[in-house]
């Protein structure tokens, strides 16, 4: 039943989307319908597969390895003043550095392999992890903190026992965030400089004017951000305990 | 600090094992008193001395965890400090109030009657000679506060307690002692003969009662 609404919804966005293709007339290489690029999902489904676990295994590493660094920080400055003066301004600072910026210096400084993807996740992945977990962190009610500190539990205890399992919604709407966020960094990663990947697919197929196949390895990419989000979701309820999760 | 000046002088001491309660008006001070005999930030200069052993303290919020069980919370003290809970004792007094069945239950299911019950076994738990009560009864109904005083007291028993309320029926039911608190400060006041909890309807309660409600009017 939790299936039909999305279900649905899909199935009429892809009836307009071909009903579109067919009223404007419009050719194939500019816009494919559904239809050709399920034919071109078909076709190619081995070289998408390939090219798809490319980029799964940098999204879930960039994620993990980028979410563990987001987690580190926030404790570090939620749990240190000193910390949290010169790491503080550093962390947003760094955030206007635009990622894509970036891509064409990790290429040249890590060549063409997995790790300059790995690392545009990492990047795009750590801020919004850190800064919703400390933003949680940061705002713990006052009545549980002094009511620790009557108990006499010292600042550490405090910390792991009720500043942080107090923290984890917050954690979780950041890892939820960050789960969106990781493909976008693998595949610009891989749109600068590689030879495996969706991006790269998208490239290759966009060059050689097979318009389908871009698109197919779009809508691959779109099932795999969708399937990482859920997994993410998925073991947040399992593992972070969340009374009141939010739907999105 | 730039700040105003919250109160002036004041001396005020407890009798062991006696409920001695701080009634006065919203605003005056009470919860920084009891908060610097807690030892907790008040947020302004405080500028004398406090002769306080190891205190539990029990708030209008029932500040139970919602991630944590009922048992759990019980215990949350030794939890904190990383000692070994004493599971059997908290098991026996959530019997006692009456939390046998929701003892694997998590806050957000319990009513707000149960949840303060949770909270009053938590402050048992601390085994201290001082408690601090920082009106735990005023956001019950009237119901569910009158059996929560009676539960209180009776588990309170032989311990030295600080109530802090703004209700002069709670004061008359339950104290040894009486202070008022307001802007003219801090005087002490009769309490009615006889061992909390008093009957609510009680002739000399409600005498008290009605002197306390004279005495916190009269200086508004």
């Amino acid at each position: 039943m939790r299936w039909r609404t999305p279900l649905l919804a899909t199935a009429f966005a892809l009836a307009g989307w071909q009903v579109l293709v067919w009223v404007t007339g419009v050719q194939h290489f500019i816009l494919p319908g559904p239809i050709r690029v399920g034919q071109a999902m078909l076709k190619h489904w081995e070289s998408l597969a390939e090219h798809g676990l490319v980029t799964l295994l940098e999204v879930v590493l960039g994620l993990t390895i980028g979410a563990a660094l987001g987690i580190a920080t926030a404790i570090h400055i939620a749990f240190s003043a000193r910390a949290r003066k010169y790491m503080l301004p550093v962390l947003v600072f760094s955030q206007a550095i635009p990622v894509f910026a970036l891509a064409p210096v990790l290429t040249l400084w890590f060549g063409f392999g997995l790790s300059p993807k790995v690392i545009m996740a990492v990047l795009i992945v750590y801020f919004p992890v850190a800064s919703a977990f400390y933003d949680g962190l940061n705002t713990t009610s006052r009545g549980y903190v002094d009511l620790a500190q009557v108990m006499g539990a010292t600042p550490v205890q405090i910390m792991r026992r009720v500043r942080i399992p107090a923290a984890m919604p917050s954690l979780a709407t950041g890892l939820r965030l960050a789960a969106v966020y990781a493909p976008i960094g693998a595949v610009i990663g891989e749109w600068v400089g590689s030879s495996k990947g969706l991006g790269y697919l998208m490239l290759l197929a966009s060059g050689r004017a097979k318009i389908d196949l871009m698109f197919a390895a779009v809508v691959v990419l779109a099932f795999l951000t969708v399937a990482v989000r859920a997994l993410v979701d998925w073991l947040c309820k399992r593992y972070l305990g969340e009374v009141n999760a939010p739907a999105l | 600090m730039g700040g105003e000046r919250l109160f002036g002088p004041l001396d005020l001491s407890l009798r062991a094992g006696a409920w001695t309660c701080i009634l006065g008006p919203s605003g005056v001070g009470k919860s920084t008193i009891l908060r610097l005999i807690a030892g907790l930030e008040i947020g302004g200069t405080f500028e004398g001395e406090i002769d306080a052993p190891a205190v539990a303290y029990m708030a209008q919020d029932d500040l139970l965890f919602p991630w944590l069980d009922v048992l759990d919370n019980a215990v949350l003290g030794a939890r904190l400090r990383g000692e070994v809970p004493d599971l059997e004792r908290a098991k026996a007094l959530i019997g006692r109030v009456g939390l046998t069945a929701q003892i694997g239950q998590k806050p957000p299911t319990l009513s707000g009657g149960q949840r303060q019950r949770v909270a009053l076994v938590r402050t048992m738990m601390e085994d201290r000679p001082v408690i601090l009560l920082d009106e735990p009864f005023s956001a019950l109904d009237a119901r569910n506060r009158a059996q929560m005083q009676e539960l209180a007291v009776e588990l309170f028993a032989g311990r030295t307690v600080l109530l802090i309320t703004h209700d002069p029926a709670e004061a008359a039911r339950l104290s040894d002692a009486i202070y008022i608190l307001d802007e003219g400060g801090l005087r002490g006041m009769a309490a009615p003969e006889g061992d909390a909890p008093r009957a609510v309807d009680d002739a000399a309660v409600l005498r008290a009662q009605g002197a306390l409600f004279k005495e916190l009017r009269g200086a508004a």
